[in-house]
């Protein structure tokens, strides 16, 4: 039989403290609004969360092993200009896989310059993030991109299409999520990127291949943005150039928010869900309140610290810092 | 001669060994390729790129010194945005209506309190709770462009005032305001990093942070200092820019924090702290300016910057690990 002590308790609450706020959010809205929790509204909070969401699977992986992506957001636009512009010179069959291949083909290249090279990744991503930028401008023309005939093609079933009444975008985002969870969880595989991670001095002692797993995991980060930009391109069928500018950011605010360390070892694809879910339902509910868009924002900063910050009082055991 | 000392002159003068090749480079291509009848060194044009090199350089340096101390600053775009605001709005303050020209200096004061403040409340929290810098910033990146949108909503703040306008076109000594700030701030910074207590307890905090610690240096209160400091040097920034053009859109300065970031570590300014130097940031800020205005020179699309800018910045880290790697093996021998 345990003893709870006091302090274990308030240790367990600020541990679940994200999964709390999360629950106490979701009563307040409901409060405040009863069109919060009906199932149109919710089902459409996650379907607009699905980009993001997308791309902060891929993210986890890279942040779990220890490292950074900052270019995802231009990449997006990336693969989003890339789809919709071969869409109308090789139809869409053949622009799919190849917007996959060029997209993993700048995830490996990141992969290659983070693992092997052994390259600060925040310096690097923020290379790639104007890199990239900068390649999505040229190969573009700085125009904007449409698809010529946008009744007659298949191609929208990506972004808008529904499959027994679930729109296809959660689909896709409920399916990585969980291909993408097991991986991580209960593959060796997934073992490696944590222990990689967590220890990567000691992860290459137990002869664990540092330099892959991490190319690997870029691997996973390029693979999940190339859907994500699949999803915007086929939901608007046009889009401008910065798409997904600013997105890196927003993508990291909710892995961090559902937990995972940026000095790696932890986290978990179920955790950035929820994290994800979070900024979804926040935007959401300030909205049906009749607050502005920006308002999220204020409300998304001061969430973001208080769950860091409680996490680490927990494992520290006190709530201030010990810096004099 | 010392061995070492090449390799070190060589890191020393990279950028400036750059500056010079991006010089000849696009004086010689200008030649061929562009289109206007003037040459690329002409002197208005550097005067010019001093002066547009101002914004993103007054804030490399505020960045240099919290990168040194082993920090990082995501939120200097949104502070940027929000003092360039408040500079803008509180000339139209019925507190400060019958005051005439008297307003700007107080619009100036407060604009910079505004920047000082945002910068210490990062500080604080980073203090105070122990949460990452990176994180805290990233936040507040969020947080501070959230209060730029709810002072304004999503329209442009302006006022034109003449006399400031003046000023800041004004040219003294041929040099432009814009331009006057950006040496002094450079200056004063290079004056704090290298002959003061503060700038030499910042490397040592960022160097090692255990040693610093032990050695009975208070992490904490230099910590917030250098948040304050670059948090009056983002809205130093936006009072330089904003006194000439008048009007403040809630989306400016976005991504200024990457331009901020790429200049300083194109300077050599180390990710990890403890080794920086303000000089090799000036070179930086410049040959970020020069990259683009001499792409712009021969006729390249503008977009090609960014490509340029991002390959370089990724070439410059492989280099500076290739040079330490070799630095090592040489101590082993």
């Amino acid at each position: 039989m345990a003893h709870i002590t006091k302090r274990d308790l308030g240790g367990q609450i600020a541990r679940q403290g994200i999964l709390i706020a999360f629950v106490l959010f979701m009563v307040g809205f409901s409060l405040a609004n009863a069109r919060f929790l009906d199932p149109d509204n919710i089902m459409g909070v996650v379907r607009s969360s699905a980009i993001l969401g997308v791309m902060a699977l891929g993210v986890t992986f890279v942040v779990i092993s220890g490292n950074l992506d900052l270019s995802v957001g231009s990449m997006m636009s990336f693969s989003t200009i890339v789809v919709l512009d071969l869409h109308d010179k090789i139809g869409p069959t053949l622009a799919i896989p190849a917007m996959f291949a060029m997209t993993l083909c700048l995830g490996a290249f990141i992969g290659f310059l983070v693992g092997y090279l052994k390259l600060n990744s925040l310096i690097v991503t923020l290379g790639m993030l104007s890199a990239i930028h900068g390649l999505t401008l040229t190969y573009s023309g700085g125009q904007n991109m449409d698809i010529a005939d946008k009744e007659g093609t298949w191609f929208s079933v990506f972004g808008q299409g529904e499959i027994i009444g679930i729109p296809v975008p959660i689909l896709l985002f409920a399916l990585l999520a969980a291909v993408l969870g097991i991986g991580l969880a209960k593959t060796p595989f997934g073992r490696k990127v944590y222990a990689v991670g967590g220890n990567g001095t000691a992860a290459t002692f137990s002869g664990i291949p540092r330099a892959r797993v991490v190319f690997s995991c870029y691997l996973v980060s390029a693979f999940c943005v190339a859907t994500a930009g699949l999803i915007q391109a086929s939901r608007s069928l046009g889009s401008q150039n910065t798409v997904g500018q600013g997105l890196e950011l927003e993508v990291l605010a909710a892995v961090i928010l559902g937990g995972a360390s940026l000095m790696g070892g932890s986290g978990t694809i179920f955790k950035t869900v929820i994290g994800v879910l979070i900024l979804g339902f926040i935007q959401n509910g300030l909205l049906l309140v009749g607050l502005q868009f920006y308002v999220q924002y204020v409300v998304t900063w001061v969430i973001i610290i208080l769950a860091v910050w409680l996490d680490i009082a927990a494992k520290r055991g006190r709530l201030w810092s010990p810096i004099a | 001669m010392q061995a070492g000392t090449l390799s070190t002159f060589l890191k020393r003068g990279a950028i400036w060994g750059f500056i010079l090749l991006e010089l000849v480079f696009f004086t010689v291509a200008g030649e061929f390729l562009s289109l206007s009848e003037k040459a690329f060194m002409d002197l208005d044009n550097m005067l010019l790129l001093f002066k547009q090199s101002a914004p993103i350089g007054i804030i490399a340096m505020g960045m240099t010194i919290i990168m040194v101390n082993g920090n990082i600053d995501l939120s200097v775009g949104a502070t940027y945005a929000l003092s360039a605001i408040v500079l803008l709005d509180s000339m139209t303050w019925p507190i400060f209506g019958g005051m005439g020209d008297w307003a700007i200096p107080m619009a100036w004061l407060a604009a910079l309190a505004t920047g000082t403040l945002l910068g210490a409340l990062n500080g604080l929290i980073v203090w105070k709770t122990g949460v990452d810098a990176f994180i805290v910033t990233l936040g507040s990146m969020l947080g501070y462009r959230g209060l730029v949108f709810m002072y304004n909503g999503e329209q442009p703040t302006s006022h034109l005032n003449w006399t400031l306008v003046d000023f800041a076109e004004a040219q003294f000594l041929g040099i432009h305001t814009a331009t006057w700030f950006l040496l002094a701030v450079t200056a004063a910074i290079w004056f704090l990093m290298n002959r003061t207590v503060h700038g030499r307890n910042a490397y040592a905090i960022g160097d090692n942070r255990e040693a610093a610690v032990n050695a009975g240096i208070k992490v904490g209160p230099h910590m917030m200092i250098n948040f304050m400091i670059i948090g009056f040097l983002a809205a130093l920034s936006a009072v330089v820019f904003y006194s000439e053009s008048g009007s403040v859109n809630p989306n400016d300065g976005e991504l200024y924090e990457l331009w901020v970031i790429t200049a300083v570590v194109l300077g050599g300014t180390k990710l990890t702290g403890g080794a920086g130097s303000i000089v090799s940031t000036f070179g930086g800020v410049l040959a970020i300016q020069l990259l683009r205005k001499g792409l712009s020179h021969i006729g390249a699309d503008t977009e090609t910057v960014n490509l340029v800018i991002g390959l370089i910045l990724i070439a410059v880290l492989f280099l500076d690990r290739q040079l330490n790697l070799k630095g090592k093996e040489e101590l082993k021998t």
